[in-house]
Order: structure tokens, then sequence, then C-alpha cells
């Protein structure tokens, strides 16, 4: 167990301290028939350690070193705001041997002008998480069921009431957006306090200082706990199975509204057709594993599989949707 | 009962405590090294966590971020390079001892009082949480802001130079706390279209280049200070139980204000430790002493910001905010462990509870032998020429700053800041003042922006919530008192009627 602990922390030490360009010194000698992966693969993570699209990553990596019987290390390549880890998965040599998390931000950084990077840029080849968002509100709110809220909100003076959750045009500002939208209203008719991230925008919730938070049900399951907070529907096409409890839009509003955040793997464009099936395989496989629904139950994370094809399509559904409400919500570059 | 015994049970597992004794070296090591954050040190542990008991998986984070924040203050002493942000604060005061031959005692104060405010903190978790947990909850935006502009005026109370000086390094740390789109309209400012400016600038590297780097740049252009006499280095624990009794006032006080700071979200170790610093300096008999190598700064500030670390677990554990970036990636190991932060925690789980509660005093226990073994390892630095050290601490200077993110930039960011103290402290600009800014800089804005928001721009609210309005009071207060004792002397003086007295004070 010492030994073992030893290892992890010195090879995560390595790992991050090593130049993103260097491999594993212990490359195997290439014999008679390489097979792909023959040495070890590195997988890039945009944002920082210890967040969970980091702990998602390295759970996936080391899963993925169980199937193609090669390591594959995690590099966090953090910075301008997630913009310089995902052009280093874009630049990234298409061998195979570097992939990284793409993450739904790919979906919003270009419409806002940060960079020229879309999801088309990159070889999609697995979805592997999707949360939606909820709609929650204080404990001591009057609005206890979500047909309260929206009536509530349908009658208050526009910017009355506030909601926060993430920074001024993240992906909870803009799944308040569209909801507005879709039940008519205008995207500013509730107003987005920024917040660095869900949970302060929990705290301020049942400070009294805000009255909606959209976040991911996993971000507030704390506060939803603690009997201090109230999720009163998921933006999304059916009830989460961890939250059974929780009704969708569509079934108590009527509004057919979805959005989500989702986390999948995909390499540099031109990979090679034999790399991206051997990969996407693997990664189904993993998907499938015990070990990693395991995982992403006690975090709280959705599940949620799609193959390469199926991996694009929901990047460019999110590429437009995400387009329509950041221009409603006056965010894009013009 | 059966709980304690339970807990204790947990904790005593071959496997807890090797977890406990090997994330203890880990932290001590870490935390010693600079540019290497205590941050740095838990998040780097997540990955062997997934192989580890969940006991021992908390275990080993609890561990290694106290060890890591005490061990900040090594370098500090010895070299005057803080090893984390939280020792920033008193890092001139401790090098002062230091060169006054005090190197022993002034680690061993950071040691020592480190381990009382540590176990400090864990006393309020396991006495006062939910209490804790609720003033906490009732703090929303205009109370933040106030408490940061709090921690701002700490600057010019903390600097030994002019007060006009330390102000003007302030406001350039809060200048670059500008860069970047983390701000409250999510717009990209002074990236000059830069992509690695998008995310602003980081502290760390800010804070290793303005102490590290510059340090280094002294060295290339300064002669060797006087070689310190060469003698046997002396007891590290001598003379501590007479501090404590000397300062009983100024341990307690580094206690209560670490417990509180550290249970308020968003602001960790680091301001304690400013905080509480200034408050030494401002309550002392003898505020003349501090910057020249007086231990009741250290005192006050090694329990403080020891004791946030351990308070800083009180939301994160019942609603699962996170105290500090240490708490916040904990809490993401705590979900995985399926010790879902929570009320059911300290009620259904309470061996857990009572496990995690005896591992904090085990850590801080352990600190003492662990830490008196590493400072005198460390020490060695001390007899070393300065040719060999100054090469070394660059480039950990330069490793430390790729780890972070393997983004060349924060290299580049490290030297920029090297050059911009070296200039700085040419010229009697105190740079940790501009550390300072730089920390605090997006909790100003983003609280006082937020608050408007949520006010509709009106500003009553910052007066008239009675948190705030006691924030408020004594923040005028503060920052009114030296203009008003100015004027009372003034009055004073002029009464006698002396002719020609000069009218210019110095105010420190």
């Amino acid at each position: 167990m010492s030994m073992m602990s030893r290892r992890g922390v010195l090879g995560a030490t390595a790992g991050l301290a090593a130049a993103g360009a260097l491999g594993h010194p212990l490359a195997r000698p290439a014999l008679a028939q390489p097979r792909f992966p023959n040495r070890p693969l590195q997988m890039i993570v945009p944002w920082g350690a210890g967040g969970g699209t980091d702990a998602t990553a390295r759970i996936i990596a080391a899963l993925l070193e169980k199937e193609l019987g090669q390591p594959v290390n995690v590099v966090n390549r953090t910075g301008g705001s997630g913009v310089v880890g995902h052009s280093a998965i874009a630049m990234a040599n298409p061998d195979g041997y570097t992939i990284g998390i793409i993450t739904v931000e790919i979906a919003m950084m270009h419409w806002q002008g940060l960079t020229e990077l879309t999801h088309a840029n990159y070889t999609p080849l697995g979805l592997m998480n999707r949360d939606a968002p909820g709609v929650q509100v204080s404990a001591s709110s009057p609005y206890k069921d979500i047909k309260a809220l929206a009536e509530g909100i349908k009658n208050s003076p526009p910017g009355k009431l506030k909601a926060s959750g993430t920074g001024q045009g993240g992906i909870w500002h803009l799944a308040l957006v569209g909801w507005l939208q879709a039940m008519g209203l205008k995207p500013d008719h509730v107003r987005w306090v920024p917040s660095n991230g869900a949970a302060p925008g929990m705290q301020d919730l049942v400070a009294g200082g805000i009255d909606i938070v959209p976040c991911s049900i996993p971000e507030a399951r704390a506060m939803l706990d603690a009997g201090r907070a109230r999720s009163l529907a998921i933006m999304a096409p059916e009830r989460d199975p961890q939250f059974p409890d929780i009704p969708t839009l569509k079934e108590s509003l009527g509004v057919d509204f979805q959005t989500a955040v989702w986390r999948g793997i995909g390499g540099p464009l031109k990979m090679p057709a034999e790399q991206v099936a051997i990969l996407t395989a693997a990664l189904e496989r993993v998907y499938k594993s015990k070990e990693y629904s395991d995982f992403m139950k006690s975090r709280g994370f959705g599940m949620d599989w799609a193959d390469g094809p199926g991996f694009g399509k929901v990047m460019a559904e999110t590429d437009a949707a995400m387009g329509v409400a950041m221009k409603a919500a006056g965010l894009t570059k013009a | 009962m059966t709980d304690l015994f339970e807990g204790l049970r947990l904790v005593l597992q071959t496997d807890v405590l090797i977890a406990i004794a090997a994330s203890a070296v880990y932290g001590l090591v870490i935390g010693s090294l600079p540019g290497l954050s205590a941050t740095m040190a838990t998040a780097l542990l997540v990955p062997v966590t997934f192989y580890l008991s969940p006991i021992a998986a908390v275990a080993t984070i609890i561990t290694a971020s106290a060890m890591a924040i005490f061990s900040g203050d090594i370098p500090g002493c010895l070299l005057r390079i803080p090893g984390t942000p939280a020792s920033a604060a008193y890092t001139d005061e401790a090098y002062a001892m230091t060169r006054k031959g005090q190197a022993e005692l002034a680690l061993g104060t950071g040691l020592w009082f480190s381990a009382i405010g540590g176990i400090a903190g864990t006393l309020s978790l396991l006495i006062m949480a939910p209490a804790l947990a609720e003033v906490a909850l009732n703090f929303s935006s205009f109370e933040y802001f106030w408490l940061a502009v709090l921690g701002l005026m700490c600057a010019t109370l903390v600097a030994r130079s002019s007060p006009v000086k330390a102000i003007a390094s302030m406001l350039l740390g809060l200048l670059f706390s500008c860069i970047g789109m983390e701000n409250p309209a999510g717009t990209p400012r002074f990236t000059f279209g830069m992509t690695d400016l998008l995310g602003g600038i980081e502290p760390l590297p800010a804070l290793v280049g303005v102490f590290a780097v510059s340090q280094v740049m002294r060295a290339l252009s300064e002669a060797e200070p006087p070689p310190l006499p060469r003698r046997r280095f002396g007891s590290i624990m001598a003379g501590q139980w007479a501090l404590t009794k000397k300062y009983p006032k100024p341990m307690m006080r580094g206690n209560i204000v670490g417990i509180i700071i550290g249970v308020l979200p968003g602001a960790g170790a680091d301001m304690a430790a400013w905080v509480s610093y200034a408050l030494s300096k401002r309550f002392s008999k003898e505020p003349q002493k501090f910057g020249t190598g007086h231990p009741e700064g250290l005192v006050e500030s090694g329990a403080s910001n020891n004791a946030s670390l351990a308070s800083g677990w009180v939301p994160a554990l019942l609603f699962g905010i996170p105290g500090d970036t240490i708490t916040a990636i904990a809490i993401g190991v705590l979900y995985m462990k399926g010790l879902n932060p929570g009320p059911t925690l300290f009620t259904e789980r309470a061996s857990s509870m009572y496990a995690l509660y005896i591992i904090f005093i085990l850590a801080n226990i352990i600190m003492i032998p662990l830490g008196i073994i590493m400072i005198r390892v460390a020490a060695t630095v001390l007899r070393a020429p300065r040719a060999s050290i100054m090469p070394i601490i660059l480039l950990l200077c330069a490793v430390g700053a790729f780890a972070t993110g393997n983004n060349l930039f924060a290299v580049l960011l490290v030297a920029f800041f090297g050059t911009l103290g070296y200039v700085m402290e040419r010229n009697g600009y105190p740079v940790a003042a501009l550390v300072l800014g730089i920390v605090m800089g997006s909790m100003v804005e983003q609280s006082f922006v937020t608050s408007l928001i949520k006010s509709d721009n009106s500003i009553m609210p910052f007066f008239d919530r009675p948190i705030s309005a006691v924030l408020a009071a004594i923040t005028l207060g503060a920052l009114l008192w030296p203009v008003a004792a100015w004027l009372i002397r003034r009055m004073k003086a002029r009464a006698p009627a002396v002719a020609g007295a000069s009218g210019g004070h110095a105010n420190g």
C-alpha cells in the first residue's frame, strides 16, 4: 500500500512536471508487427488538477490503460479559461497517441470571439458524461413547484428576480436564457448575478442574496441533502435516475427546453481510421465497466455514451443552441 | 461515545496510518519548495486517493495540506522566499530573525504555533461546526466586500515602508487582478489578444516572481551578506513555551481570527495570515519592533493560517461549499469516497466524522517531530554558499510555475514579476502589498459588482444589513482613525503653543 501511494505520488508529480511533448522513456522497441498502441498515450485536460473534469479524465485514463495495455498519462494544460488546453488537443500530432477531454465550453468560446476553434476542429472519439441543469430555489422560497416559479417570474417586473451559479455568459447563464426564451420571455427578464461557480451561487441562494440557481443537480446536491434548497425541475428530456423525484420541465411545465454540460474524449483532425476505431471501442468498454459507473455514481455525475459520430452530433447541436442563446443574451462578439 | 471509539478504530488501521505518515513527509517537502503551494500538493494527491480506502484518502489530504502550510514558513525564514502564499505576510519578519541569528526560534515559532492553531481549528470544527456554518451562510456579497476591503488595508499596516508606497504597490496589484476574463462581465480585459492572458494573473507565479526570482537577482547584483557565524543549530522547541506564556493574547487572537476567516467560503489561509499579522502589529505594545525580527507577529499569524485550514472544512463538510481551494479539492474526494457532505455526515456517519477529527489532531501532533527533522535538514542551506543555492532556486521556480498548468506562459510570468519585484524593492516599494492586491483584487471587484446587481444599484444594503453594518463601521473606523489621531495630536501640540513645532508626522 505504501509503495503504491508513493509510486502514485511520484508518478503524478513526474507526469505534471514532464514537458507536454516528452514521452515515456520506457517506450518498448517496435516489434515485428507494430500494433496501435505500442507506446504510452497522453490525455490532455484543459482544466486544473483537482476539479471535476480532471477527476473524470483521470478515471478514464486509468481504465483506458487497462484496456489498451499502455500507460495513459494525464497532462493538465490550463490557462486562457480552457482555450489553451483545447487548442493543444486540436493541434496535437494526429497519430492517435495524443487525445484529450473536450468540455462543453468548446461550443461557447468561439461565439464570444475568444478563439477560432470549434467542435469541427476535432475527431470525436466518445461522449462519456452529460449533466442537465436543475432549477434550484432556497428552502425558504415562496415557490413550491416549477409552475409557481414560472408564474412568479412572468408576473414579476423584468430584472426583479435574480439568478446565479456561474460567470456572465457561462453555461448555467445560458440555460436560464434558453428557458426564459422558451417561456416567451426576454433573456434578461431574470437578472444574472455572475459568480465564481455553482458552490458560491448555492451559498448566496441560501443566504437570501438571489432567487434561482440553475446549476447541475450534483453541484447542488449537498444543499439539497441539507434541506436548505429545493430542486423544482430538471432541464432534461427525462428524469435523472439518481434523482427520480425531480420532474422534467416538459412534464411539469409543458415547456420543452433542455440543455446540458458534457464531457467527451476527442483528438485532432485527420487521425487514422484504425486508431479511431481502436480508441472508440476501448472507450466504450471503459464506459461500460463497473469501475467507471461506480465512480460516476459516487460523484453524482450523469452517465451518457455516444460513439465518435454520435459525440460529433451532440457537439454540433450544442454549438447551434449555444449560438442562439448567446446571441439573444447579447454575449456574442459582433 | 461508541462513535468516538469506532472513529478511533477507523483511524488505527495500518493503511490509514501509513497514508498519514507518507503524506506528511510529502506535504512537508512540497510546501518547503518555493513555487509549489499547499493547493498543488493537494491536487497532486487526488489520483492517489483513487486507490485508497475512504478514511485513508481523506487523511492524505488533511495531513498533506496542514504540513505544506507549515513548511511554507521554512524557505521564507531561511532565504526570504515564502514557500506558499500563506507565509508571505510574515516572511520579512522571519528572515530578519534569521539574520539576527535566531533562525531556530523563528522556525520553532512557526512549527509550535502552527500545531496549536491547527488543533484550535479542529476543536472549533468539533464543537461549533453547525453554529459556525450558520454564520458563514449569512455572509452574502455585501459582507464579503467589506471583508475584502479590510484585507486590502492590511497592506499599509504590515508594510514597514512609507504607507504611500505600500498603497501604490497594492494598487498595482489590483491593476494586475483586472487582467483576463474572470471578471463579473465575463469580458476579456487587458489581454491584448493574447490567449494566455484570458485566465488572468494567478497569485502563485506573481508570488514566486516577486519573492524568489527577485531575491536571486539581488544575489547577483549585491555583495554576499556577512556570513552568519558558524555554530551548531540550537534547540528548535526551546523558548516556545516562554513565547506561549509571553504572548497568550496574540496566540488566542490568531486562533480565533483564523477560525473565523477559515469558515468564510472564499477567504482562506492566505488572508488569515495577513489579517492576523496586521492585527498583531496594531494591538502590540511594541509595534516599533515589528519587521526587525520580533516573534510576536509570527506567533499570531502562524497560529492563524493553520487554524483557518481546519475551520475551512466546516462549510465543506456541512454544505459542500469550499472554504478555500484545498477544501474545494477535498469535496470532490469526499463525494468519490461516499462521504457525501451534508448534515447527515454528522449524524448518520458520526464515526467517520470522529475519524476525521482524530486525523486532524494526529496530523498536528506528528507535525512537531517531523517538522523538527525537516527544519534541521533545511537549515543546511544556511551553511551552503549562496552561489550554489541561487541557481537551484531559480530552477525550482521555473519548474514549479510550469508544473501548475504545463504552460510555458506561467514561467514567463514568473520572470516578469521577478524583474518587477527587483525594481520595486530597489525603490522601497513593498512587494508583499503587490501580492496582496493580486490575491484580493478579484474578491473586491466581484463582491462589489454582484452586490450592486443584486440591489439594483442601491448602495444601502452595504450599510443596512446587520453584519455588513458592523464590518463597514470597522473598515471606515480603521480608515479614518489615523487621520483623527493625527488631528488630535496636532491640536494637542498647538495647545501649549510651542512656537515652530513641526507638524509633519510620519504615520506608521
